[in-house]
């Protein structure tokens, strides 16, 4: 175990590193540097501005002091919000959108987990039509079209829930955790019936209903630990998925989170900001997808084996 | 021309009957026939809407402002007096033209990176897998928003950004296959009468491939479409005066509490090419009997 998870750590090195450079190099390639298009700037205040953003220096010697700064965890001061640096925006971004994620994630799990293994017990009845077809529409609704629909009903017509904001009045998260997870809770409808499918089938299973179980013990004691596995592997990129998906609902319901900032940094060319937060969420990602790799692994004994014996 | 060996007509027999008893099945997939009549109507219109759209595309009737359906704007128009049916078919060519051309520049990297990871095996798979699974790792959404910033936004840019990070899956599926078909004898008779790699790929192995890139394909396409229509929406996609699905649905959420049908109907046609190609992705997934393609 210990060595399956040295080997996966130790591969995500690289990974980071190439991401952290082709991002840097990409950005400093974009036309048009953060001033050019000011009016006339003073030749001074120009070079003290280059100086202050390095801008000055060859482009390899931006890049290591950039990688030095971010071994210390600096990501550097925005371009466009002078004084500010990236930290401070992301600081201030990132735990309203990791709030947001989570609750869309508990949204997704349980309605998508419960949907699923609902309809695994009986396939081919309505029990199973019925979870799986609004799972179909989960998938085929997304959350841009999602998003306004809800507000619509819930929001304008019926008046139940606030329309936007994040944390200012009661209520108001309910809306976008169901939008932003309602795909994710589709996919993992599919993931957890095709998976409790394949488990509810095996010898052990039927060893466990002879010795006599009541059928939601098997289930519940049995089944699922197995079953869920294709979910747990599909939590990380889920988790990713949710990051970028909620660039769209933060959007939609005016909420201050990383993916607004991360939307308005691209519409003002702000580099450093986007190159910041890219690096961030890149880490992010590889570091989800870590947690969710070492948890399938662990409640999958022959993954564990294989690394183990290596 | 030559005339048809004995051979040729056997491969002919055979190929026709595998594709026909598929037909017969995916027939017979009620959901899968729809998506697959919805889908041909839609590029038939798409294809025709020059000719056939009902008003012109930049028409504006600014005193007429926003009309809820009629007889005269089946769809109602939005607030600049723009016929609502106009505007969603000409939304829907890009749409459309994204999916299909995003995939195709995601199926070419695809098909030829994991042919040859397949084929060659060894180090060069190794490496080349690994490269996959690196990528698969990282953020696309956020690395096409950059793209978009660096380069600018055109459709151009748009096409082979989506395409280049839709690729992956279909490089894994052709490359188990290619590894399962690497075994068999008639590529390994292919190799002694000494053709090259790039051609047994192209003649032997593709073909013979053909059944999972197709499924893969179908499913390809509403995911390419889905993230265009993110962009857009988030304006970094097709940008005025052009217009797409997403851009409709994000001018229809601006003003839905008023006049709600400019958000319904575009949404709508999108929801249902959603649903289409997903449900004809799975039916023909069945009728080929294709494992694995999804996820």
């Amino acid at each position: 175990m210990w060595r399956f998870i040295g080997f996966r750590l130790l591969q995500s090195i690289p990974v980071l590193l190439v991401v952290i450079t082709v991002t840097f190099f990409l950005v400093r390639l974009a036309p048009g540097g953060p001033f050019s298009s000011e009016k006339a700037v003073i030749p001074e205040v120009k070079a003290a501005l280059e100086e202050q953003y390095r801008l000055n220096l060859p482009m390899y010697e931006q890049y290591i002091a950039y990688l030095a700064d971010l071994a210390e965890g600096d990501l550097g001061p925005s371009f466009k919000y002078p004084g500010r640096s990236v930290n401070e925006l992301i600081a201030a971004g990132f735990p309203v959108t990791a709030e947001l994620g989570f609750y869309a994630l508990l949204v997704a799990i349980s309605i998508g987990g419960i949907a699923g293994i609902v309809a695994s017990l009986r396939p081919n009845s309505a029990q199973d039509y019925i979870p799986m077809s609004v799972a179909m529409i989960g998938i085929c609704v997304p959350s841009l079209l999602m998003g306004p629909i809800l507000i619509l009903v819930f929001g304008i017509y019926l008046e139940w829930l606030p329309v936007s904001g994040w944390g200012d009045m009661p209520g108001d998260k309910i809306l976008p955790a169901i939008t932003l997870g309602s795909t994710y809770a589709a996919y993992i409808a599919r993931l957890s019936r095709a998976g409790m499918l394949e488990v509810m089938s095996q010898d052990y299973i039927r060893t466990a209903r002879a010795k006599g179980l009541p059928e939601w013990q098997v289930v519940v004691r049995h089944g699922l630990r197995g079953g869920l596995i294709p979910v747990v592997a599909f939590l990380g990129p889920a988790f990713a998925g949710l990051l970028s998906g909620s660039f769209v609902v933060e959007t939609i319901f005016q909420i201050p989170g990383l993916g607004r900032f991360y939307v308005q940094a691209a519409f003002n060319r702000d580099y450093t900001m986007i190159l910041g937060a890219t690096v961030f969420l890149a880490t992010l990602i590889i570091v989800f997808n870590l947690l969710s790799d070492i948890l399938a692994a662990w409640m999958n004994p022959r993954l564990r084996s294989q690394y183990g014996g290596r | 021309m030559d005339a048809p060996t004995i051979t040729d007509i056997a491969q002919a027999e055979q190929g026709s009957s595998l594709w026909r008893d598929a037909w017969l099945r995916l027939r017979r997939n009620r959901l899968a026939v729809f998506g697959l009549a919805v889908l041909s109507f839609f590029i038939v219109i798409a294809l025709l809407t020059p000719w056939i759209a009902p008003y012109a595309y930049a028409q504006q009737q600014l005193e007429l402002g926003a009309t809820p359906p009629s007889a005269a704007h089946w769809l109602g128009t939005d607030i600049f007096g723009r016929d609502m049916l106009t505007q969603i078919m000409y939304g829907g060519r890009i749409s459309l033209a994204v999916g299909f051309i995003a995939t195709s520049v995601a199926l070419l990297i695809g098909i030829t990176w994991g042919a040859i990871a397949g084929y060659f095996g060894g180090k060069v798979d190794a490496l080349m897998m690994r490269l996959v699974d690196i990528l698969y790792a990282l953020p696309f959404m956020i690395f096409i928003v950059l793209l978009m910033v660096v380069f600018g936004r055109n459709m151009l840019l748009l096409f082979l950004a989506i395409g280049a990070v839709e690729w992956l899956t279909m490089a894994r599926i052709m490359r188990s296959q290619v590894q399962s078909l690497r075994q068999q004898e008639f590529v390994e008779a292919a190799i002694s009468l000494g053709l090259s790699p790039a051609t047994i790929i192209r003649r032997h192995l593709v073909p013979n491939a053909l059944g999972p890139i197709i499924v893969y394909t179908t499913l390809t396409i509403p995911s390419v479409m889905l993230l265009e229509a993110f962009l857009s929406f988030l304006g970094l996609g097709v940008q005025p005066p052009q217009t797409s699905w997403g851009l409709l649905i994000a001018y229809g959420a601006e003003t839905m509490e008023e006049y709600p049908w400019l958000l319904l109907y575009p949404g709508l046609t999108l929801v249902l090419t959603l649903f289409s190609l997903n449900f004809l992705g799975d039916g023909l997934r069945d009728a080929l009997d294709v494992r694995g393609a999804k996820d």
